[in-house]
Order: C-alpha cells, then sequence, then structure tokens
C-alpha cells in the first residue's frame, strides 16, 4: 500500500492558553500518515487542548489564545482567510461523550453529506449505509432508520457518531477518550473499527488508559504539564522510554 | 415529630414555640391561595348583576356598546385586544430571537455582560413613559411616513387600508407593546437555548457545519418547545398592559378591519371608563365582567404556557 | 481549503446582518426612549418643578410644580414594598423551610405563579370593589395596599429563587449545632440570602413607582401633597397621563418633566439593585 512518507499533521511552536494558565508550551509534533498516533499522558497535561488545535475546535472558547502553526498536507490551517468549515471538515472528531442529532439516524448521517453538498440525493441512502458498514452499526439499526438517534444505547451513538463523522470524508479522525463513556463491548468495538480506518484514514487519539494506547498505538506523544516529553513509534516510546518522566508514567508512578 | 428526638436537651417551651410557629405558618402560606380565589370571585360577584341581565353569548359577540342605553357587546374590544396582541408578537417575535440567538451562540461573552443591563433597563421602564414614547415618537411616524406610503403603494390591501389618517391605531400599539415585551421575549429565549446541551453545537461544528447551520439543525428543534412557550408568555404580557397601549391605540370601539384602524382594548376600556362607573346602571358590572374577560384569557395563557413548557421539554430531555 | 463562495457561507453572512440589525432596532429603542424624555423632560425641570405642588387647579400658567406626585409616589412605592415585604418574606422563609417538597407547598406555588401573570388593572379593579364594600375611598393606604398585593408574587418569586440557590448544606450545619428551624431561617439562611432579598426589593420598589394601572383606582389623584393615608394622592405615572393630555403646553411640560423624573427614579433603582447586590454579596458563600 502506497503511503506517502512525510507527515500528515506537522504541529510547530504551538503554545496555547486559557486566561493566564498556559495549557500548552512550544510544542514541536509530526503526526505520520495512516497510522494511530496516540497522545498520553496525566489528566491536564494538555493532549485535549492539543487534540482541539487541530480542527480549530480552541477558539470556540472565548478564553483561548493559540500562537504558533498547524501544518495539515502542508497548509497552515491557522493562516488569515482559511475556511474553518472546511477545516472541520477534513478533521473530524470523535467526542468523549456521544451526541447524536436531534433527528433520525438516517438523518445524522446524512447530515454532513447534505450540508457539504457532497451527493446528489439519490444516492444519500446508498451513502448512508455504506458508512454505517463502515462504523459497524448497519446491522443493528438497518431496520430502524427512521428512528430518533436518542433511542439507542451509548455504544451505539459512539458508532453513529462514527458514521457520521466519516460521511463528511475527513482525511483525520480526531478522538476525544472516544471510549471513556463506554461499557468494554462497545468500547472494543470502536476500537476494532479505529484499527480496520486506519488503512484510510490518519488517526489522532487522546487517552488516559494505559492499556487502550498499548493496543492501539502505532505513534505515541507523551506530554506532561503542557509539553510534548517524548514522541516516536510505539515500540520504542513503550519497550525503551527515553525520558525519565515517560518511564515514571509507564510504570504507573503517576 | 419535630420537637423530641432532634434536641434531647431543649426545654418544653422551645418545643411549644416550634408547633405554635409550624401552625402559624401554614396560616401564611394560605394568602397567596386566598388572594387568587378572592380575585377570581370578586370578579365574578360584581359582573352577576350584567350576567343575569344578558346572556354570555350576547355579551361576548355583541357588536355594539352604548352604555347609556344598556347595551354591552364586547366584540369589539376583544377583537381590539386580540389585533393588538397579535400584531405585537409578530412583530416583536423575529427580531427577539435573533438577538436571543447571537447572544447565546455567537457573541463574546462580554457582549452579553454588556447587553443584560440594557435588556434590564428596557424592562423597568413605566409603562406611562412607554406610552409618551408611543405618543411623541411613534404615532407621528406612522402618520407622517408610514402611512402615505402605504396608500400609495399598498392602499388597496384590505389589511392595510384605512380610513384613519391620524397614525393612532392598531400598528403603534403593537409597535409600543413589541418593544415592552423584547427584553422579557429574549431572556427567556437565552436561558432556553442556553439549555441546549453543548454537544450539539460541538457535533455539528465538528462535521465542519456553519454556525447557523448548527442553530437550524440542531439548537432550534430542541429549543423550539421552549421559545414557543416563552413567546406565549410574553403574549399574556402584552394582553395585560393597560398605559402604554391606551395612550396611542384611538380607543374607537369599533371593530377593526386593518392594522391601521385604531382599536379599544380591554385594558383600554378599563382605565378611560372607571371615572364614569358609578353614573350609569350596570357600567360597573360591565366593567368588572371585562376585567374577568381579561383575568380568564391571561390565566388560559399563562396555562397554556406551563403546559407546554412541562409536555414538550420533559420529552425532549428524556431522549437525550 | 481556502474560503470558496458557497451558499452556505452566504447564508450565515445574511443571518449574521439580519441578528445585528435587531440587536441595533432593540438598542435603537432604548435609546429613542431615553432620548425622547431626555429632550422634553429636561427643559422642563427646574428646581420650582421639583419641590412646589402644582398652584391652583390646570389652568394657572406655569405656576407650580410635580412635588405632589413626585412625594405620593415615594410613599405609594415605599409603603407597598414594605407591605409587600412583610407579607412576602415570611410566606418564602415558611415555604422553603417547611414545604419544599410537599404537595401543599407546589400548590401554593402554583398560587404565586397565577397571581404573578396577573395585570396590574385586574388588581386594581379587584382592590377597587373591595374597597367600595368597605365604603373606602381612594386614598394612600388603598394605593399602598393595591401595590403590596401587585408586588407580593413578584417578591415572593424572586426572593423564593434567591432561597432555592442556596447550598444545602448551610441549613443543615445550623441544624447539627442544635438550631431550631426558626433559628436557622432567621440567623443563617437570612443572612445568605440577604442581597437577593434587597434587590427584590428595590425592585418591587421600583415596579411600585412606576405601576400606574393599578393605583388607577385606588389612590385616586390629587394636587395636593400627601397628608393622610385616608386621602387621595398624586403619583407620577398618573401625573404623565393626566396631564399630557390637557391642551395647554404649561400643563405638558409638567408632565413631560414628570416623565423624567420617573425614569431618572426607576434607573436610579435599577443601578442601585446592581451596586447593593454587588456590595452585600461579600459574605455570600458560592
Amino acid at each position: 500500500m502506497e503511503h506517502s512518507t512525510d507527515p500528515h499533521i506537522r504541529i510547530h511552536n504551538l503554545n496555547a492558553w486559557y486566561g493566564n494558565h498556559q495549557a500548552l508550551q512550544q510544542v514541536d509534533l509530526d503526526i505520520p500518515r495512516n497510522q494511530i498516533t496516540v497522545i498520553l499522558g496525566p489528566s491536564g497535561c494538555g493532549k485535549t487542548t492539543l487534540l482541539k488545535s487541530l480542527n480549530r475546535f480552541l477558539e470556540l472558547d472565548d478564553n483561548a489564545r493559540l500562537t504558533g502553526t498547524v501544518l495539515i498536507d502542508g497548509q497552515d490551517i491557522y493562516a488569515p482567510g482559511q475556511d474553518v468549515t472546511a477545516i472541520r471538515r477534513t478533521a473530524g472528531l470523535l467526542a468523549q461523550r456521544p451526541f447524536p442529532l436531534p433527528m433520525s439516524i438516517q438523518d445524522n448521517v446524512a447530515y454532513g453529506m447534505r450540508i457539504h453538498h457532497l451527493h446528489p440525493a439519490g444516492r444519500i441512502s446508498e451513502r448512508v449505509q455504506h458508512y454505517l458498514q463502515e462504523a459497524g452499526l448497519w446491522e443493528e439499526v438497518k431496520s430502524r432508520l427512521q428512528a430518533p438517534a436518542g433511542g439507542l444505547s451509548m455504544g451505539q451513538q459512539q458508532r453513529l457518531c462514527l458514521a457520521r463523522g466519516l460521511a463528511v470524508e475527513p482525511e483525520i479522525i480526531l478522538g476525544d477518550e472516544p471510549t471513556s463513556s463506554l461499557d468494554p463491548i462497545s468500547a472494543g468495538h470502536i476500537e476494532r473499527r479505529l484499527q480496520a480506518l486506519k488503512e484510510h484514514y490518519t488517526i489522532v487519539m487522546v487517552t488516559h488508559i494505559l492499556r487502550q494506547a498499548r493496543r492501539l498505538a502505532d505513534y505515541v506523544a507523551f506530554m506532561y504539564l503542557g509539553q510534548v516529553v517524548e514522541s516516536g513509534p510505539a515500540e520504542q516510546v513503550f519497550g525503551d522510554p527515553k525520558e525519565a518522566r515517560t518511564r515514571a508514567y509507564l510504570t504507573g508512578e503517576f | 415529630m419535630r420537637s423530641g428526638f432532634r434536641n434531647p436537651s431543649a426545654s418544653p417551651s422551645h418545643a411549644n414555640r416550634e408547633q405554635l410557629a409550624g401552625a402559624s405558618a401554614w396560616l401564611v402560606t394560605l394568602i397567596p391561595v386566598l388572594l387568587g380565589g378572592g380575585i377570581l370571585l370578586t370578579l365574578v360577584i360584581r359582573s352577576l348583576p350584567l350576567l343575569e341581565r344578558s346572556s354570555l353569548a350576547g355579551m361576548l359577540l355583541g357588536q355594539e356598546w352604548a352604555p347609556s342605553r344598556g347595551v354591552f357587546g364586547f366584540r369589539p374590544f376583544i377583537a381590539g385586544t386580540a389585533w393588538v396582541t397579535t400584531l405585537a408578537v409578530l412583530l416583536a417575535v423575529p427580531p427577539c430571537l435573533l438577538t436571543a440567538l447571537y447572544l447565546s451562540e455567537y457573541a463574546h461573552r462580554s457582549l452579553r455582560l454588556l447587553v443584560k443591563p440594557l435588556l434590564d433597563l428596557l424592562a423597568a421602564i413605566p409603562s406611562v413613559v412607554y406610552g409618551v414614547w408611543g405618543m411623541l415618537v411613534i404615532v407621528p411616524w406612522v402618520a407622517d411616513h408610514l402611512l402615505p406610503l402605504v396608500n400609495t403603494f399598498a392602499g388597496h390591501i384590505p389589511l392595510l387600508s384605512t380610513s384613519n389618517p391620524t397614525g393612532f391605531g392598531i400598528l403603534s400599539g403593537a409597535l409600543v407593546l413589541a418593544v415592552m415585551i423584547a427584553p422579557f421575549i429574549i431572556a427567556v429565549s437565552c436561558e432556553v437555548l442556553d439549555g441546549v446541551p453543548r454537544g450539539v453545537r460541538q457535533a455539528g461544528l465538528a462535521l465542519g457545519a456553519t454556525r447557523w447551520q448548527v442553530v437550524k439543525s440542531g439548537i432550534l428543534p430542541m429549543a423550539l418547545p421552549g421559545l414557543f412557550a416563552g413567546v406565549v408568555l410574553g403574549a399574556s404580557r402584552a394582553l395585560g398592559e393597560t398605559m402604554a397601549v391606551l395612550m396611542v391605540v384611538g380607543n374607537l370601539a369599533r371593530l377593526p378591519h386593518s392594522i391601521l384602524d385604531p382599536a379599544y382594548p380591554l385594558t383600554a376600556l378599563i382605565a378611560n371608563n372607571f371615572g364614569e362607573m358609578m353614573s350609569i346602571p350596570l357600567y360597573d358590572s360591565a366593567l368588572m365582567a371585562a376585567a374577568l374577560l381579561l383575568l380568564v384569557i391571561v390565566l388560559a395563557f399563562n396555562m397554556a404556557s406551563t403546559l407546554i413548557l412541562r409536555r414538550l421539554m420533559g420529552r425532549v430531555h428524556r431522549s437525550w | 481549503m481556502r474560503r470558496r463562495l458557497q451558499l452556505r457561507h452566504l447564508e450565515e453572512l445574511l443571518v449574521r446582518g439580519l441578528m445585528l440589525t435587531s440587536m441595533l432596532l432593540v438598542a435603537g429603542s432604548l435609546g429613542s426612549i431615553l432620548w425622547t424624555v431626555l429632550v422634553r423632560g429636561l427643559p422642563a425641570l427646574t428646581w420650582s418643578m421639583l419641590t412646589q405642588p402644582p398652584g391652583g387647579g390646570y389652568y394657572l400658567g406655569n405656576q407650580g410644580g410635580i412635588l405632589n406626585a413626585i412625594l405620593g409616589s415615594l410613599f405609594l412605592a415605599l409603603g407597598g414594598s414594605l407591605l409587600g415585604l412583610v407579607l412576602s418574606l415570611p410566606l418564602v422563609l415558611i415555604l422553603e423551610n417547611w414545604h419544599r417538597h410537599s404537595a401543599w407547598g407546589r400548590f401554593v406555588r402554583l398560587s404565586l405563579d397565577v397571581l404573578w401573570g396577573i395585570p396590574s388593572i385586574v388588581y386594581g379593579a379587584f382592590a377597587f370593589s373591595l374597597m367600595l364594600a368597605a365604603g373606602l375611598r381612594a386614598s394612600l393606604l388603598g394605593g399602598m395596599l393595591v401595590l403590596a398585593l401587585v408586588e407580593l408574587p413578584i417578591m415572593a418569586r424572586t426572593m423564593d429563587e434567591v432561597l432555592r440557590l442556596l447550598p444545602a448544606d448551610l441549613e443543615q450545619a445550623a441544624l447539627a449545632l442544635g438550631a431550631s428551624r426558626w433559628q436557622t431561617a432567621l440567623g443563617v439562611i437570612l443572612r445568605q440570602a440577604q442581597p437577593g432579598m434587597v434587590t427584590a426589593l428595590l425592585l418591587a420598589f421600583g415596579r411600585g413607582i412606576g405601576d400606574a394601572a393599578s393605583v388607577l383606582f385606588t389612590a385616586g389623584y390629587t394636587d395636593h401633597l400627601p397628608t393622610s393615608l385616608l386621602r387621595p394622592v398624586a403619583s407620577l405615572p398618573l401625573a404623565v397621563f393626566f396631564q399630557l393630555g390637557t391642551p395647554y403646553p404649561q400643563v405638558q411640560q409638567r408632565a413631560y418633566a414628570s416623565a423624567l423624573v420617573l425614569t431618572l427614579l426607576v434607573l436610579a433603582v435599577s443601578l442601585g439593585s446592581r451596586w447593593v447586590s454587588a456590595r452585600l454579596g461579600r459574605h455570600v458563600i458560592r
């Protein structure tokens, strides 16, 4: 399979503040293409802030400030004149708590397709089926596509959100602790889907579950107090961490 | 119950005081209940003389109001109230909803802090001051600027055609009322919009939707019942408004046919004629009946709004 | 990923434009009201206007001022608010302490909600009927009573909300020390809720100055200064209303002055209540 070897996302000298509190300090990170990159670290280390800077979600907070560059495929997403909605389409978000939109299952998945005019109306239901299959939800909902999405279980809702996110044809999937509100079986579902999807998408995931990171990660970035302490291929960081802090975290010292 | 176990070391008088306090406390809570019932009862009793003389249907549908001849038809006043209130709500809702959406979804937090005192101020301005403003600003504008335009370009549309050149009429009343209920509708709408869970916005924005698309397909459907209930409450406020409307609406007891016609809402009827109430037989009874009518309508609106809120909000919240 | 011209982006711009227009309309209306009152009222606001009652009837030139209405409104609002406080404070404390979740408590709260929505002119008609039956004339006392009734649901509701926001542990902490329910209510809860209560009182006062429909029947009107509880009393809103309608410009001047004074008073109360809640809120535990 052909992979371009240059990184999909390049983060350079990224600093972020919430009011007076600096959440990210001079973050430099290259995220490889078509792999699962896991951002690890104790709570409050800035992993979610870093994730949110990749789809320009940080600016939704009135208090937040950001300097630095984030290049996706060589283009700085923070350059003036950039279309925020297109950027957010490129980097889709799977949030911590699934939130279906107030509409039917079918309309949830179709929503993104419709607002971006991706397909003619006639093809929508076929595309909806495709993405529900990709998310591993098709079998369970194929007979009730018009039912309100709110009636699904949490695990099903998260898979629905995955299907919905895939339907806008992103290149990157951002996961903000996507399994933390799910039961183990549903969590397992999502993990397996993500592993299958990395073939076509670049996945960046935040988690505080070390075991999950070990299971999924191809590339790891360990963060502590707003800085990226260490990053590299998973076997290298897990097997032979170079930094003392990384070692301490991996052995469960904090 | 209360005295024994909690304070085993308390003196008997402590316990007795507790019980006495409890009993008198219950009596105090009777006050609102008695007041509400009392108002209703009093108005009914005072309206009875009129109700005995003419049928309810005759009163409500009768078009003629001639107290000196003993003819009391309330229809012009009910129509007047209906026209002014409906138009006021129609005029107020779009800008108020848009303002609330902006404050809730788009604006920086600091803007909201700036706007809130302004809205409080607008809400605190007394009714008569609105009336003065209406008389000095709105009525002349309608008479000198709007009427000529309408008569030239739209005079043939029945809703807009009128023989009333003065500017005092339903439109002026509705414009003033719309500004009066605006702070209320904005405040309630902001509250409702704030109540919509953040996840909807995140979900929509993450898909690359514009802010307005998120509002249209995500937030508004969820907020709709609450917004509607807020509008109904605003309408009930407008229904009960007296002084401001009185000063600009023309006070002519005829069924209106256009929004530029004068009208005579129930509140204005009561306020204008209380002085002559006692001089004509049954006049006082008629005005009390008008007050009773007003009360019943306002209560019906309030109950409807509360029911809608309880029923629909409950359903929306349960599924999310 | 540069911005392409899409329909939905245009839609977004259009909607933003409409929103800003709406906000300008609302702000502009407020500005227009204040401007009108200022422009008309300021020229009429002389020292004699504020310190003298109208001189001998409406038709005697620019004699006299609006002191009757100013004092009348202040007395009415003060009396009405204090009476309202006396009625609503115990009511709310009792509701919170004894009937927080009971069915009776819910019924009482429902009654308060119903009362809150009743237009002030209906209160006026009601009170007028009672006064008629009791043989009372329109008077300062009558006006105070009606205002108290009008303000009862407003004050009760506001204060009830303040009390509901209190941290539950506060009451527990006091009760654990052996305080009775009344002692807790008065000593601890009241202190925490004090700023909210004072704000409620001030807002009711502001309402009492500006309400015309309820005092129309019950307080009457007069050119004299308020001297007795049992005689009719002038009020600023009615001063505006009655004097605006005359064809005499000097009398109309009094109406504009009344409107300006009324607006300034209400403004002062509104700002004052914010200041108070900020000052008194120092000890409040959040």
